[in-house]
């Protein structure tokens, strides 16, 4: 089954809310796009659970559903990690050796772009061209940019968030 | 009216018309992979491109409309080069092996290559990556030969109201499968199987259970016996260039001699024995035993839905098993004692219209035992007899077996929508009017193609208002209205294809189907209806055999012994089963 296998962690609240707002879209036609950006926006993205009730209250099949969910790159099916990773694969930054960094990321996270770690932690996402072509290959984290970046650099990089994480808990 | 040339041939045709339409009414033929007439019309695959004077691209005929003065060219070198490519790009993206593809010489993209003369190696370059599900008993999806029409999609979710499988992703990445890529089996398909039918190529496919049937009929120590739907007979013999509406039964009573089946039986005979428990099921619910309206359930599509979607109602489903399961079990249950057999050694093969019949054959155990071994499509029968060299059209006609072979008139047409129906209500009227001098025996009101029927018999000074269902898009308004209490229906059939088994998913396919549907179901119905009329006993309960069954084995009808060999139970069933 494609889409995130993290435990769905939707509270009573946010269902309420959404079902209240699908009512309300209903009786407008075309609600299914407006619905599933109101769902994204709510939850961060559009799993199983989500989508099986927009299907239920618009009376549309779940088929339906995910069929646009996953058409538009504006939705996902995965929740954004707390450290949100981006790997610009642009052209400077991919001549310079992104590719190279990209794949460190996605063996040391087992994940591929869009998608989020169990723990939650970090969500790793493939872009486009971030504007300082001067510093590829270029790595972000959250607001962090890491530039002239090199593959053996990434454990160090990732470790740094990661030591903040258990100190945190420590 | 609209007034068009279509290579230079005047055509006056209605406002709204398409190119492909206005074209077919003068014979001109515009070729087409996605076009499906009123259920799918999205110009998906560009292969039906015309070329129109002022225009500076090529429109798609299959549902661009015409409008005054229109110049149509459908036959232009750039017309013909547009498809040529259209077509190669399809196949660079198509696995190719048509020499052993079920579909092979009975493929719409390959007609249609040969046609144009694609080289089906030019575009050599990355493929998709494909889904392959096999997940339930009755179908197998195999995306590498989908070329995206969406035809079953259309089928699906607009014919059938069940919607389970969509355009998935997009761009290079899209695909036909489920909601999140799940498994067929986790999802509320029901099996009907239409999707095969109008698949152009080969990306869908029925289960297949030729092998096992095979290994049992090579095995010495299995005592292997065969059962014919009553619609294969009215269609196998399109597989072996027989015209539409030919009743080869008689050939495929000494085909399956041919291939080593012991016993020849017709599951028209179980049909006849699930009449007379389904006829007085019903008088028992009219008498207030049990839940009113009864729902018919030989249908297994339907019986799925019903547990899927309709918890509600299933106290309202017939408790009789399907013909098929009552043949299993009465073949296991009664022939095997009577002729000193151990069941154990039965393998018990029904031949189907039907893919949902293949998961069905699970659905009873009686004594420990499957009812039915082995399902095989009418698809797979023609394979069958093809593969062991059997000639079909040169063969003699043959009779069936003794006990379960002889029927009456009520079990050939339970292949048609309405004909259960009719057969219950033939028995029921005689039941309940034992001595009326003339009891009605053609129930007109319930044949034909509506996807709803209604009528109104006064039986034994009573009105009861029946329903006949067939296209399981049409179920749902009739169910809705008998979960809110309104509907005075006392008795519904549903049959999930539209124009019921005859138009099963395991039935013959030709590409002409998708455009001539109801023709091929009011053909087919008519050899049942023919075969019918032909008979001296038309009402179940004078079957010989299944009165000698009831006399000396069974009991009553619905009585203790009937109720454990012919009877079941139905839960209700979740829609989805979230994968992990």
């Amino acid at each position: 089954m494609k889409g995130s296998n993290l435990p769905f962690q939707g509270t009573v609240e946010q269902e309420r809310q959404l079902r209240d707002k699908l009512a309300e879209l209903k009786p407008q036609g075309g609600a299914l796009m407006p619905a599933l950006q109101y769902a994204q926006e709510l939850y961060g993205y559009l799993p199983y659970e989500v989508q099986k009730i927009i299907a239920e209250e618009l009376n549309v099949t779940l088929s339906d559903v995910y069929g646009v969910a996953t058409f538009y790159s504006q939705f996902s099916l995965f929740p954004k990690g707390k450290y949100q990773i981006g790997i610009c694969l642009g052209t400077a930054c991919y001549v310079n050796g992104s590719g190279e960094i990209y794949d460190k990321l996605r063996n040391i996270l087992g994940i591929e772009s869009g998608e989020c770690t169990l723990d939650r932690m970090f969500s790793l996402d493939a872009t486009r061209c971030v504007g300082c072509c001067g510093m590829a290959p270029v790595m972000t984290v959250n607001g962090d940019v890491y530039g002239k970046v090199k593959a053996d650099d990434v454990e160090g990089i990732l470790s740094k968030y990661s030591a903040k994480e258990s100190k945190n808990n420590g | 009216m609209i007034n068009l040339t279509i290579n230079n041939v005047p055509v006056c045709v209605k406002e709204g018309s398409t190119i492909l339409e206005a074209a077919r009414s003068i014979g001109i033929k515009i070729p087409t992979l996605c076009h499906m007439k009123e259920l799918s019309e999205l110009g998906a695959c560009r292969v039906c491109v015309v070329e129109v004077k002022g225009m500076r691209s090529l429109v798609a005929a299959c549902e661009y409309p015409v409008y005054e003065g229109m110049q149509v060219y459908t036959t232009t070198q750039r017309v013909l080069n547009a498809r040529k490519i259209t077509l190669e790009l399809i196949l660079s993206d198509h696995r190719k092996d048509c020499l052993s593809c079920e579909r092979n010489t009975n493929c719409e993209l390959q007609k249609l290559a040969y046609k144009y003369g694609c080289d089906a190696n030019k575009f050599a370059g990355e493929t998709r990556n494909f889904v392959y599900d096999d997940s339930t008993d009755y179908l197998v999806r195999d995306n590498s030969k989908c070329i995206l029409c969406r035809r079953c999609i259309a089928v699906c979710k607009k014919a059938q109201g069940v919607g389970v499988i969509g355009a998935n992703e997009r761009g290079f990445k899209t695909h036909v499968a489920c909601a999140f890529d799940m498994k067929l089996v986790n999802t509320p398909c029901v099996g009907c199987g239409q999707c095969i039918t109008v698949c152009p190529t080969g990306a869908l496919k029925e289960k297949e259970e030729i092998v096992r049937v095979q290994e049992a009929l090579a095995n010495p120590d299995k005592y292997v016996v065969v059962g014919t739907a009553p619609s294969v007979r009215a269609a196998l013999g399109e597989n072996f260039d027989q015209p539409l509406g030919t009743n080869v039964q008689g050939k495929i009573n000494t085909a399956l001699r041919y291939l080593g089946f012991k016993k020849v039986f017709d599951v028209n005979c179980t049909a006849d024995f699930t009449i007379m428990e389904e006829a007085n099921e019903l008088i028992e619910r009219l008498q207030g035993n049990g839940k009113l309206p009864m729902f018919t359930s030989c249908c297994p599509g339907w019986v799925s839905h019903a547990e899927k979607n309709y918890p509600e109602l299933l106290p309202n489903l017939s408790t009789c098993k399907s013909p098929q399961q009552m043949f299993g079990a009465l073949v296991k249950g009664l022939f095997a004692k009577k002729n000193g057999i151990d069941p154990h050694d039965i393998f018990v093969v029904s031949v189907m219209p039907c893919t949902a019949k293949k998961h069905e054959k699970k659905r009873t155990i009686t004594d420990g035992m499957p009812d039915i071994d082995a399902v095989l499509t009418t698809r797979e029968l023609a394979r069958l007899i093809q593969e062991n060299g059997i000639l079909l059209n040169e063969l003699p006609d043959g009779e069936t077996d003794s006990p379960f072979g002889e029927y009456t008139g009520a079990g050939i047409i339970f292949g048609a929508t309405g004909g259960v129906m009719e057969a219950a209500l033939r028995t029921a009227a005689s039941v309940l009017e034992p001595n009326a001098p003339y009891t009605k025996l053609e129930f007109d009101e319930v044949r034909g193609l509506d996807g709803v029927k209604e009528a109104v018999y006064r039986i034994a000074g009573k009105d009861i208002k029946i329903a006949v269902v067939n296209g399981l898009k049409n179920v749902k308004a009739v169910c809705d209205k008998v979960k809110a209490g309104e509907s005075d229906y006392r008795f519904i059939e549903v049959m999930t294809c539209p124009g019921g088994c005859v138009m099963g998913g395991g039935q013959p396919i030709k590409a002409t189907f998708v455009k001539h549907k109801n023709e091929v179901a009011q053909k087919r119905a008519s050899v049942l209806y023919k075969a019918d009329k032909a008979m001296y006993n038309r009402r179940s309960h004078k079957n010989g055999s299944v009165l000698d069954a009831y006399a000396n084995c069974l009991g009553a009808p619905c009585g203790k012994e009937a109720h454990r060999l012919l009877h079941t139970s139905y839960s209700a069933k979740p829609a989805y089963v979230k994968e992990s």
